[in-house]
């Protein structure tokens, strides 16, 4: 695979936020989530992972499951710059005449299984990774996680197991944004020292900056961090990331902005000056 | 041959199939050191596994699921709900001592909505063998279907000759009757056909049907039965909400077939633990008390016919 250079990884993900930006209007999407795993879907997409538009389906390809579905608005971004989608596509969101909506499914192409309930595709990506060591494939399975799913049992039932059939070939990858829907993770179900907790589930746990693609290089070249065991990469995040008028902010969660916000938070994206907004966030969805 | 000896010679044939268990290894002592690495044993973590076997299904895999009934269809629910059902993937339920099978665990182990549980999952199809002989006779077609089944585990000693050949939707006709038709499926069978014995002798005639499959059902033979004018009993271990009884009624009101059903189902309470005889016999399951019920039925249903006169 010919790795792509730090700046056009930066371009790429700049596109991929302005795309992620465009879906936050007619019906909104979760921004913030999206925008804190953005760099993260970006580098791995095109620096890490062995998948594009010609292996989607061919059994040794690696797999990128994406358990916090609701950022699925970054990875529809990084398909259509990976040409895996049409671009033209992104604009039938939440259209009944396509299934782009705000949470994966398997109606579009690169994205391996639905998700949107949390703390369900670590188990499914623990069955994908285990299939791979039965048949001697070294594929490499990753699954994104946000730090809110860490409050599901299913996550710490899922680890337990991994490590116990020793799935060296998985990395879960925490979206560490430091927020669950509405509130600080540390202010509702406090969930540090998370090294502490993987390690002890028989995880080796490496932390790095989900922004900083030198950082996301260095730390996914060491993988496996150790030999026989899972590897978790606790990405620490930004909510919001790329937009200063709603980066870690609780109250932009799930945000449905007017045709004018979305032309000023492109804007923003360049400026970083911040937007005046003024549509009600939502707190349920 | 056994349950256990089925699957060996099916994992030997067919290199996609492996089995997998939440610690509960019953049925399958053996499988772990004749097929290996294709015995993938979770510990207790139901839902784990189903993730585990949504994964492994969409790597071309047919996992064959084990645990006990009550903790697969309902700790596992949302799991065999989201990953096995929206994907339709050929994942295998096997649920071990389901309905009275439980003996005496308690009502915290015992499978009865667990009919009404995985029919609503849209692709789940349902096996519900009567004995561990008419268990073997659908096994193999079960486990290569391409969707996901539940199987209600029955490894008891047969309940009666099983002479009709094994199709997913098909039921077996045991018998054939002009007064009364008894439905069921499972365990109970056997206790269906003794009670159909004791009203023959008392000069009725009686049907007894082994549904087998509950989902998809063989509406054909239910609608055909019920337009004959014979009383129809639905007999089940299981709640009387959503299990047969309520399948039945789906169907009759679907096609606006009215008939008399009498159902013999636990109404609204666990039932009592205890071991398996003693439980047919408080909970009023047994071939007796079953034909005693069906005889009650019939009296109330001939003081209604002098009224109607």
């Amino acid at each position: 695979m010919k790795k792509k250079s730090k700046k056009e990884l930066e371009e790429t993900a700049f596109r991929v936020r302005e795309h992620i930006i465009r879906l936050a209007t007619d019906g909104g999407c979760f921004i913030g989530a999206s925008l804190s795993c953005a760099d993260l879907i970006v580098y791995l997409y095109n620096n890490f992972l062995n998948i594009n538009k010609d292996n989607l389906n061919h059994p040794e390809r690696d797999y990128l499951f994406l358990s916090k579905g609701h950022d699925v608005p970054a990875l529809y971004g990084t398909l259509a710059e990976l040409g895996i989608i049409e671009k033209e596509r992104l604009k039938n969101h939440l259209k009944t005449n396509d299934f782009i909506y705000w949470h994966p499914n398997t109606r579009i192409p690169g994205i391996e299984y639905h998700s949107g309930s949390l703390g369900h595709l670590l188990s499914v990506s623990m069955g994908v990774a285990k299939d791979c060591l039965l048949k001697n494939q070294d594929n490499k399975v990753v699954v994104i996680l946000g730090d809110g799913e860490l409050n599901e049992g299913s996550v710490w039932e899922g680890l337990l197991v991994a490590s116990a059939h020793k799935l060296n070939n998985m990395v879960a990858v925490v979206d560490r944004n430091q927020f669950q829907a509405n509130i600080r993770t540390e202010e509702l179900i406090p969930i540090e020292p998370l090294e502490k907790k993987f390690e002890s589930f028989g995880w080796t746990p490496y932390r790095c900056n989900g922004h900083d693609f030198d950082d996301l290089e260095k730390t996914f070249s060491k993988l496996p961090f150790r030999e026989n065991r899972p590897s978790v990469i606790i990405a620490e995040t930004i909510r919001g990331k790329g937009l200063p008028s709603i980066e870690s902010r609780a109250d932009r969660w799930f945000c449905n902005f007017t045709h004018d916000e979305i032309d000023h938070l492109l804007q923003e994206l360049h400026s970083k000056v911040k937007t005046d907004l003024k549509s009600e966030t939502l707190t349920v969805r | 041959m056994n349950y256990e000896e089925l699957l060996i010679q099916l994992i030997k044939e067919d290199e996609r199939i492996v089995v997998m268990t939440a610690e509960n290894r019953a049925a399958i002592r053996n499988l772990p050191d004749i097929i290996k690495d294709r015995f993938i044993d979770v510990g207790i973590a139901e839902q784990t596994m189903i993730g585990m076997a949504a994964g492994l299904a969409l790597r071309g895999r047919i996992p064959i699921v084990h645990s006990l009934a009550a903790f697969l269809t309902m700790r596992a629910f949302e799991f065999i709900r989201t990953d096995v059902g929206i994907g339709n993937l050929p994942v295998k339920l096997v649920g071990a001592v389901p309905g009275f099978l439980s003996d005496g665990n308690g009502p915290t182990h015992q499978a009865i909505e667990d009919i009404s549980l995985m029919r609503s999952i849209p692709p789940v199809n349902i096996f519900c063998p009567s004995d561990e002989e008419d268990m073997l006779l659908g096994m193999r077609e079960v486990i290569l279907h391409p969707s996901p089944f539940y199987i209600r585990y029955n490894n008891l000693k047969p309940a009666v000759e099983h002479n009709t050949g094994f199709r997913i939707g098909k039921a077996e006709v045991i018998s054939e009757g002009r007064d009364i038709v008894i439905l069921t499926y499972g365990i109970l069978l056997k206790e269906a056909v003794e009670a159909a014995g004791i009203l023959q002798s008392e000069g009725r005639s009686v049907g007894v049907i082994n549904l087998r499959t509950l989902k998809p059902i063989d509406e054909e033979l239910l609608k055909s039965i019920c337009l004959s004018e014979v009383l129809v009993v639905t007999l089940e271990d299981h709640f009387i909400t959503g299990g047969l009884y309520s399948i039945l009624s789906e169907c009759l009101v679907k096609d606006k077939i009215r008939c008399n059903v009498l159902p013999v189902a636990l109404e609204n309470k666990w039932f009592k633990p205890a071991l398996l005889p003693d439980v047919l016999e408080y909970e009023g399951f047994t071939a007796e008390k079953i034909a005693g019920r069906i005889n009650n039925e019939l009296i109330k249903l001939s003081k209604r016919e002098e009224y109607s006169i």
